[in-house]
Order: C-alpha cells, then structure tokens, then sequence
C-alpha cells in the first residue's frame, strides 16, 4: 500500500541524542499522520520523553532529521516549537499554580488593550469560552489554579496546548492521575481533536486505553527503534514482548498463587474505623500469610486506607488492633514498632530520598526504627544493603550509587528493600508497579507471593491493575468512595468479577 | 459571617488587607495617643523619610518574587556604594550632577546584570551570591573612601531639598519619585507579560520553562530590577544624608526583607503586592515615629516590634495557607459528592 | 594518579586548593609566616595559631550551621543570637570595677548557653512545628535578637573587670593554646563523634533532600528539625561566650556582626549546599580556616579592614563559580574542543 507524503505531518528520521556518556537514542525513526492518535510505547527508559523532548526542543538531538509539515526544523526551545504548532502536555501537570485559570491558558501570549497592557476582561472571557467549548466545563477562571484539583488542572492544561493553533498535541501519560470517567472525558476530547486534523502523540502506561484510543503504536526499546504498528493488527502479548524484547507466557505467572486461603491467624483489625473525608467506617481483618488485594478505582480510597493501616493518617473513630492488641497511634513510627511497612505510591515524592545511595536508602527505615543513638556501623549495613540488592536482584553498579540514577523499576526494588530490611509481618504495596516496565512487575508479583508463601508475611497489594490482583491475592477487598463494598475470595477472584463488583453488580459468595 | 471570613482568609488579596489594617490601627494608635500625630504632614513624612526604603523595598519585591530562593542581599550595599560614588564624582571631578546620577543608575544596572547572570546562568544560589556581592560592594565603597565625604554641589543640594507644596504640606521630590517607583512597578507586574511572567517563574520555574518563558531572561531582569532600584534608593537616600560613607544604609536589606514580607509577599515566591510591600515599610516608618513622639523608648524597641510583627505576619501566612488547603480538601469533597448524585440520578 | 583524580573530585579539594593557595602565597609575601614561638607567659605565638585563634569561634558556629544547611535549612540568626549570649553572660557577672562578679561565673556561662539553646528552641518551633521557612522563620531573631541584646543591656557596653571571664577568649594562665582554640577542638569532637557514632547524619540529609519520603521511612522529622537548629543555638551560644569574652564586654551592636554570613559561607565552600542534603563537615572548618586565613593575610599586607569585604567577595564569587556545574560543563567542552584542535593540527602536521 503505497502513500503519499501528504498524509504525514511529521518525519523524524535516524535521531540519534546524547546524554553525557550515555547514548539515550539510537538510530530512531518516528512517523506521524495527519489526524492519527499515535501511541509511543516502551519500557521505562525506552526513550519515549525523550523522543518527545527532542521533538520540542526541550532536548538537542545529535543527528539525524526531523521534517515537519514538508519542512525541515531544528527546535532549539520548547517555545520555538509551540510557535510551530507542537503542544505538549506533561505528565505532571505543568501550569503554575499560583496564576488564575484564564492566566496559565494564555500566558505568554495574553490579549492586549490599548496601551500593549494586558487585557484582563478579555483574556478571562476568552478563557471562560475555550473551557467551555473545547473542554465542556464551566468554572470560575479568575480564581488560581491550586484551588481546583489535579484532573482539573489537567483539562485545563490540555485546553491550553489545544489553544495554540496546535497541529501536534502530545500527551505525555496524561491518565496517570485521572479517574476512570475523567479518562473517559479525555478520550472524547482526544477523538474531537482528532476529527479536526489534530495529530495527537499519546504514551500511556495502560494496554487498556492504548487499544481504546489509539490508531497505530510506535515501539522503542532501549533507545532503539523496534517497529510501527497498526493497533488493531497487533495483540496485547505480541506488543508486550515487543517492548520487552522476549516471549512471555500470561498463564505461567497466572498459575503459582494459590488461592486458599491458607491461616486464620489475624495480624491486623480495622473496627469500623473513620478518618474524616478519607476513610468511612472500614472493618475488615488481615490473615497471617496472604496477600490481600484493595481494588478499586483511582481516588476510591485504597491510598488512604494503606495510610491509615500505617498511622500516617490518624482515626477519629473505631478501633485497629495489631497482633490482637490496640495501641496509641501516633505516627508512622507507632506502626513500624509492631512490624507494620508500607510502601507509597508515589515513589518520588513519598519514596526515594535521591540524593542517597541505595546502601544508605535501604537501611533507612530500619535505622530510623533503631533510633538516632543506636548506630549501625558500616560493615553491618554493607552486609545488609548487598543481601538485599542480591535477593530483589536490583540493577546497581554498586551499593552506593545514588538512588536517583537507578530506573523507576529498580527503585522501587530498593524500597521493598528498605522494607524487608525490617522484617515486617505485614506489607503494604501500595501500586509498586505503576510506571514500572514488564519485567520488574511480574518479579515484584511473584514477591508478594512468595514472601506471603515462604515468610508468612501477610502482604497488602493495591493496585490499579485487574490483572495483577487476580495474579497474586488470595482475597480482595472492594473499595469505592471510601467505603468497603464487599470482599472476593480464592477462586471468585477474576477481572470480571472485580469489575463488576466495583460496579456494584457483584456481591461474592461472603 | 464564619463563611465570610472563610472566604476572606482564602482569598490572595487576605495578606494585604490585613497589613492595611494593622496599618490603620497603628497609625490610629499613635494619633489618640500623642497630640499632633494625626495630620497629613507626619503622614507625608512617612513616604518622605522611608523614600529610599520604599524604592529599594519596592526593587527586592521582584527578585523574592521570582522564587528559588530568590533574594537580593545586595540592596543596602548598592545604595552605599551609590551615596559614595555621588559623593567622590562631584568632589574630584566637575562632572553634571545629572551624569554622575546616570553613572550610578548604570553601576545598579552592572550589579544587578552581575548577580542576575551567576543566578540564572550559573545556576548558583541567589543568597550566597548577592551576600558575595553585598561584601564586594560594601569593600569599594570603603577602597573609595573609607571616611564620610560630604556633597556640596549646589545644583544637587537643590534637588535635595526641592519640595512640593500644597497649602500647608509639602512633600519631598524623593517621596514623589518613590511613588512614582510603586506605581509603576504595580502596573509592570499587573499588566505586562514580563510582570505575569515573574509570577509564573516564582510559582513553578519548570512549568514556566516549558510554557515557553524566557525564564533566565526574567531571572536576570529581575536582579536588574532590583539594582537599579537600589541605586535609585541609593541617590534618594543622598538627597537625605548629603554625603557619602562607607556604613550608610548597613543593614538595610533585612529592613527591606521585613517590609516586603510584612507586606504579604512570600519568600517561597509567586506571591506579592507591591501597594502590600509600600504599606510594610510604612508601618515600620509608623513605629518609629510612634517612637519618637514618645521620646523616652529607645530606638531599638524598633528592632523588637518589628520583629514581632514579622513573627505575626509569618505564622499567619502559614496558618493562613492550611486553612486554604482545608478549605479547598472540604471542596474537593463536596464536588466529589455531587457528581456521585449526579451519578446514580 | 588515581589518587589524585579521586581527590580531585571529592568535595574537599577545592576549599583545601583555595586555602594552600593562600598559605602559599603567605609563605613567599609574608615574613616570618610559619614561624611558632613560645612566649615568656608559656604561650605559643605566630600567624598560623593566630589565625586558628581568631577562626574559633566561626569554626564553631559554622560547624551548627552545616548541620541545618544540611537540612534543607538556614539559620541567620546565629549573629544575633551571639550578641545574646555574650549580653547575658555580662549582665549576669556585672560590670563591677573590684572585679567581684554579682552571680557565679559557672551560672553566668550556662545561663549563656542556655539563652542560645532557646534561641534554639524558639527557631526550632517556628520550622518543625509551624513549618515556616527556616529564612524568614530566623530572620524574626535576627531583626529582634539585637533588640533583645540592647534591651539586657540597657543600651550600654557592659565592661566585665571578672579576671576569669577573659580567660575564655584569650589563655587560661598555664595553658599554651588559646582556650577559644580548645573549645573549638572540643566541638569539633563532639561534631564528629555525632557524625560517625550516631544515624543523626543520615537522618539530617535524608530529611533535607526528601522530607516527605523520611517521614514514610519512620524518619522523626521534627524531632530532627529541631535538634539541628538547638544545636546551632548551642554553637551560638558557646560563640557568644568566647566573642563577649575576647572584648571583656558585651557590646550588643557590634557581637557577633555579619558573622552568620561567615558561618553560611564557611559551609557553602566547603561543599555543603544550601539546598540540602550532603554535607562534609571536614570542608566546613576548612573553610572557615579559608576565610580567617584569608583576612589575616589582607592585614599582613596591608589591606585596610573596610576594604576587606571586598577581597572576600572576590574570592567567594571565584570559588562558587568554579564550583557551579555550569562551569564545569564549560570547562569540560573547552578541554574537549582544545584537545580536538590539537589533534586536528597534528593530524595536518602528520
């Protein structure tokens, strides 16, 4: 099938980019249609930001050539290209929160009066209008962005870049922090533009929305290219082993959970438990040895309820017993005493500490539990911080590289790390696989389990991923709008039925 | 009423109406207290004795504002350095008044482009940069002379002791140009993209980047702001002592931290009012005149109530933040409930 | 050569170059530079004990505002906080002729270190408990702290005629050292003992460069907080002692002056950033070393002390530019590109 060059908006041909020492791009093609939804996918660190980077020109490529629209162009700044008509939304929200809403729309570029001044009436007016039209939101612009909350904030940013005449919209993982119907909002906005001629670049993490939203799929895998693809010719596991660049069987981590629920022995109780506006009236308990899941949407409940479970949110009413016995609950400290350990969600922010080496992260917790006198001297940590890089088999050139150095996979390794250094009865994973590539995720699935299996750890595993809960709990707990639903055991536990039981269609056999 | 205060307490402009009214209280306070306080003279000589803090403050504003730890510890060195170079120029050579005042605009300008280009082209800290430039500033001055040299240019003795009458008032031309500074900084920062976008880079340097601002550019503009303010502080500040010496203005950058902070403006960055930074240094203006119309406290019960006031000020913007923060999180809630509703119907 | 390209990057080499550059230069200019003589009274004499004598007390200081720099934090309140103590420890002996002290002198000196630890305290609250930002949280000290100095005093210089008080900052009869010099030593083992002997280290820079993270990670943030800025009220206080002592009067204007600069300075180029995280304790004293040094030598060559500044500053500027990754990229390409001439004009000479 022959055609023609009009139908592209954007050639990015040979790019080769350099970070000091490190080649981040080789050799990478990138072509994109007029009017296509095009989903860069890869592994962390695969070279997708930094494609994306090179073609704003947050980033300066070292060879080869990028045509855009028949014209060859050398983006030296992030303005340059949105002049050119190449948006870009980040992952993070990138607006400024103390600006109003009409502000962080059109700064840079506000409506003039008279005098050259900025022109306030019509710059709110004209926002208010594009909030409306493109986006289908009414809310007050004038007031400053950090009072609405973040999937606002994202609207709002996609408002902007679609504002600026765009004919490339990037979206750099925009669902991260959106709910399902916001997600769902987004995609009819996606498939609007789309229908104008909008070109829009799409990297998610979610197989799911990738086959719901996108046209075509380009592979990177470790800065290389691997291939384009037309979505609807390509299986989820062909893609998935693609990016990873091996054959993967789904059954084979499927079948080594075993879904009895195998003590009764409970290491922890929540008693109608309440923390304002967070959680409502929890009751539930944990086994000894098993893995129980949260499941529930995005923003349902299931972070605040691990922070609960580990004191860094305080009850107001009902009681939380460990190991049987009801403690004054003060702080994080409180929950570590009685071998509680959580990891958080947001790995960069709540997680690392970046700056450190992975020898000084990993005991950390464990150090911070002996307390500031009791020092452990350095060949002891040694021995510990390698026990633990051998056993999760983090990728390090040695123990005191710096955290920050390490990919987002291995990271979280350190952190269950800092964890297990512990020796906690229970564990709390709090999505330890978002952001993660293919391989560290089935890894750290397979260590709840066996850590549940062979320590008698009892393991909390949160995650926005079906498939993950039904490869690894023996039990799942659904949670929406901050209340328990219901409970699924053994073999109740499948995508289905979670699904429907979030929906509230499903109510188990308990 | 409880919401109207909650509402009063989230809005932005809650710093600055409560400086207004400490503002008014105070000079309320002085007026019942002390017979003759409350007239438009001693008013008006707030602007005319605090003229040279006003500009300078006014200067320090925009690089707190620009955030990253922005400051400019510079400004009271600058303004020394300026009385001294006025004073050396029309001692040892006959140049014009005016040129030797250009000649210091320009040496603010050079400090100011010194400091702006280490900070945002160096990406070095601001504080320890400006205190390196403070020291440097504070040595010329005394390499120049290290003893008082007076001015005697007549032409300039004019300008300094030129005043604007109206009936029974008058007002000094360095309170008029002070005003003119506030004015004009008010409207810089309301309505050009330059001044919004001071605001952005202090409210969160990355999304301004990548927004497309010039952010080094507006980084180095802003210390360029602030030295020429300093320097133009600097020759109202000559107007009032008539000389130069190397220990003038010592500590004046603190004093201009205190007003812009009193003011409302966060040291964090993203937030200020520059009308907000003019009534911080008049309250400290007030506080002295209270002061000496008292005559027997000394003056450094300044020191102590300023810097109580400070200590107001700050744990009222932190309280104040949080109770944003809880009001929005109350929002987010009932928001959140109503599309459940909205939901099921 | 490993050896020395491993030193060469370790954040000391660059205070320590600074600093042999100035001895250096001391060596050759300076007569008599390196020479040490014992006194009639028993006491050693020469530049370099003078210049570890005068750097005692910004060693000491210093050594407190590494550890909150660390934190992500600063103190500039330590001046002021300095004129405090020296006030307290003189209203308290009294400026009575005879020589006779109204109170104790072991009163006098723990009431001053007392005053710094609630200077301490007070800091302490403000950043941990109302987490304000540790500048505008010590500027309030600061701006008021001179005040509160004035206000013991009542605006007076209290001279002490207390024999003992001098000993502080000059020799306790018998001893060589100066005791400023001993004092400082002393807090630089106790520095060092709580570096290596206890996790405070590793809890300080992991709550000044993610603090969020610390406290998941059991991390008692707070506590932290305000252990730093106590200690750097202690330091402060002990300072006071030794500055109030040195003049034998506590003079509330001039204690203590500018000297929070010196300590942040002291730090930064030693390594330490202001944005916290890792620190190098070691490169603080270094660099307060650096910054005495450098004074005492601008005096040996006649450099008057108002222009002093301004050489200071110079050598500041210079040295964080240096530091500054910018420069070293700059640096970097020169080096690449010089190296690529080079093979460029043998290849053309080949």
């Amino acid at each position: 099938m022959q055609e023609s060059n009009d139908d592209y908006i954007l050639h990015m041909k040979n790019i080769d980019m350099f970070f000091p020492g490190v080649k981040a791009l080789k050799d990478v093609t990138f072509n994109l249609k007029k009017g296509e939804i095009h989903s860069l996918m890869g592994e962390n660190g695969a070279g997708k930001s930094t494609l994306v980077k090179v073609l704003t020109g947050v980033y300066l490529k070292t060879n080869g050539t990028i045509e855009y629209d028949g014209k060859i162009i050398e983006p030296k700044t992030p303005l340059e290209s949105q002049l050119m008509g190449i948006s870009t939304v980040y992952q993070e929200v990138n607006l400024c929160a103390n600006l109003t809403v009409a502000e962080n729309i059109y700064i840079g570029r506000e409506p003039r009066g008279k005098f050259g001044q900025i022109d306030w009436m019509t710059m709110n007016r004209k926002a208010k209008e594009l909030l409306h039209n493109e986006m289908g939101i009414d809310i007050d612009v004038t007031k400053v962005l950090s009072f609405y909350p973040v999937a606002l904030q994202q609207m709002i940013a996609i408002a902007r870049a679609v504002d600026t005449q765009c004919k490339i919209l990037i979206l750099d993982e925009p669902t991260s922090s959106l709910s399902e119907k916001e997600t769902e909002h987004l995609f009819s906005i996606m498939r609007k533009l789309k229908n104008q001629g909008i070109s829009i670049i799409f990297i998610s993490h979610f197989l799911e929305q990738i086959y719901t939203i996108c046209d075509r799929i380009t592979i990177l895998r470790d800065g290389e290219y691997v291939g384009e693809y037309v979505v609807k010719d390509l299986p989820r596991i062909q893609l998935i082993s693609k990016m990873m660049g091996k054959e993967i069987k789904e059954d084979e981590i499927e079948a080594n959970v075993d879904k009895s629920v195998p003590e009764q022995e409970t290491i922890m109780e929540f008693d109608n438990v309440t923390v304002p506006g967070k959680v409502k009236d929890m009751t539930f308990n944990i086994k000894k040895g098993e893995v129980i899941g949260l499941g529930g949407l995005l923003g349902s409940g299931r972070t605040e309820i691990a922070e609960t479970m580990f004191g860094i949110l305080l009850r107001t009413n009902g009681t939380i017993k460990v190991d049987g016995t009801e403690f004054s609950i003060k702080g994080p400290m409180d929950m570590m005493m009685h071998r509680v350990a959580f990891c958080t969600e947001d790995r960069k922010a709540q997680g690392i500490i970046g700056d450190l080496s992975v020898r000084e992260n990993i005991i950390l917790a464990l150090q911070a539990k002996a307390g500031m006198f009791k020092h452990m001297p350095r060949s002891k940590q040694n021995e510990l911080a390698d026990h633990y890089i051998d056993l999760l088999r983090i990728k390090v050139s040695d123990r005191e590289q710096l955290i920050r150095n390490l990919s987002g996979g291995n990271q979280q390794k350190v952190i269950i790390g800092r964890w297990l250094a512990t020796e906690p009865n229970l564990l709390i994973l709090d999505e330890p696989t978002r952001g993660i590539d293919v391989g560290t995720k089935s890894e750290i699935e397979a260590l709840a389990v066996r850590l549940a299996k062979e320590k008698r750890m009892s393991v909390v595993f949160i995650s926005g991923e079906m498939g993950e809960m039904v490869r690894t709990c023996s039990r799942v707990l659904i949670i929406r709008d901050h209340e328990k639903l219901t409970e699924l055991n053994g073999d109740e536990i499948s995508t289905a039925h979670i699904m429907q039981a979030i929906a509230g269609d499903y109510h188990g056999h308990a | 009423m409880g919401k109207f205060f909650s509402n009063l307490a989230a809005s932005p402009m809650f710093a600055f109406y409560v400086t207004a009214a400490l503002f008014i209280i105070l000079f309320g306070a002085g007026s019942i207290a002390f017979e003759g306080f409350f007239s438009l003279q001693v008013f008006l000589n707030l602007f005319i004795d605090n003229a040279p803090l006003i500009i300078v403050t006014c200067g320090i504003t925009f690089a707190i504002l620009s955030g990253g730890g922005g400051i400019d510890l510079s400004v009271g060195s600058v303004v020394a350095i300026s009385c001294m170079t006025l004073a050396y120029l029309m001692r040892d050579t006959t140049l014009s008044p005016y040129i030797c005042m250009v000649i210091v605009l320009l040496i603010g300008i050079a400090v100011g482009l010194l400091n702006g280009i280490l900070i945002a082209y160096f990406k070095l800290q601001p504080f320890i940069v400006t205190l390196g430039t403070m020291f440097l500033c504070r040595g010329l001055t005394a390499i120049i002379s290290r003893e008082s040299v007076a001015i005697n240019n007549a032409e300039y003795s004019d300008l300094a002791f030129m005043s604007f009458e109206f009936g029974d008032y008058f007002i000094s031309l360095g309170a008029v140009i002070a005003l003119i500074v506030v004015v004009i900084c008010t409207l810089v920062l309301r309505y050009t993209s330059f001044g919004r976008g001071v605001y952005a880079v202090g409210g969160n340097e990355q999304s301004a980047r990548l927004m497309g601002l010039r952010v080094d550019f507006i980084r180095v503009m802003v210390y360029v702001i602030s030295g020429f303010c300093s320097a133009l502080g600097g020759i109202t500040f000559s107007w009032i002592m008539l000389s130069g010496y190397a220990q003038h203005a010592l500590g004046m950058e603190m004093d201009a931290v205190a007003s812009s902070v009193i003011g409302g403006t966060q040291l964090m960055g993203g937030v200020a009012f520059i009308p907000g930074t003019l009534l911080g240094v008049m309250i400290q203006g007030t506080i002295l005149t209270i002061i000496s119309f008292e005559g027997t406290l000394s003056a450094w019960w300044t020191k102590i109530v300023i810097g109580i006031l400070l200590c107001i000020f700050i744990v009222m913007q932190a309280l104040v933040t949080e109770h944003r923060n809880k009001l929005m999180s109350l929002k987010a809630e009932s928001t959140g409930k109503k599309d459940k509703k909205a939901a099921k119907a | 050569m490993d050896m020395l390209k491993k030193f060469s990057h370790s954040s000391l080499a660059l205070p320590l170059a600074a600093l042999a550059l100035l001895l250096l230069f001391n060596a050759i200019f300076v007569e008599d530079f390196f020479v040490i003589q014992v006194m009639d009274n028993g006491n050693l004499y020469g530049r370099p004990i003078d210049i570890l004598y005068r750097a005692s007390s910004l060693i000491i200081l210093a050594l407190g505002m590494t550890f909150v720099l660390a934190t992500g934090g600063v103190d500039i309140s330590v001046g002021a906080v300095v004129a405090i103590s020296a006030a307290t420890c003189c209203v308290l002996l009294g400026g009575d002729v005879s020589g006779i002290p109204e109170h104790p002198f072991f009163v006098a000196i723990i009431a001053a270190l007392l005053v710094g630890v609630i200077a301490g305290i007070w800091n302490g609250t403000l950043v941990a408990k109302f987490k304000i930002q540790a500048m505008v949280a010590t500027l309030i000290l600061m701006t008021a702290g001179r005040g509160i100095a004035q206000l013991m005093t009542d605006g007076q210089i209290i001279t002490v005629y207390y024999r003992p008080f001098s000993y502080i900052g000059g020799n306790i009869p018998g001893v060589m050292l100066p005791t400023a010099m001993i004092i400082a030593f002393l807090m630089v083992c106790l520095v060092i003992f709580l570096d290596r002997k206890t996790s405070l280290g590793l809890m300080i820079q992991s709550v000044g460069i993610n603090p969020t993270a610390s406290r998941y990670a059991g991390v008692k943030v707070t506590a932290v907080l305000f252990a730093v800025y106590i200690f750097s009220g202690f330091c402060a206080g002990t300072a006071g002692l030794i500055e109030g002592s040195l003049i034998r009067a506590a003079d509330a204007n001039n204690a203590g002056l500018n000297m929070e600069m010196d300590a942040i300075l002291s730090a930064t180029l030693g390594g330490t950033l202001m944005v916290g995280g890792r620190y190098y304790i070691g490169g603080t004293i270094i660099g307060a070393i650096t910054i005495q040094t450098l004074t005492t030598t601008m005096y040996a060559i006649g450099v008057s002390a108002d222009a002093l500044p301004a050489v200071k500053a110079i050598v500041i500027l210079l040295i964080i530019i240096i530091q500054s990754e910018r420069f070293k990229t700059m640096f970097r390409e020169w080096r690449l590109k010089s190296a690529g001439n080079k093979a460029a004009k043998e290849a053309s000479n080949g």
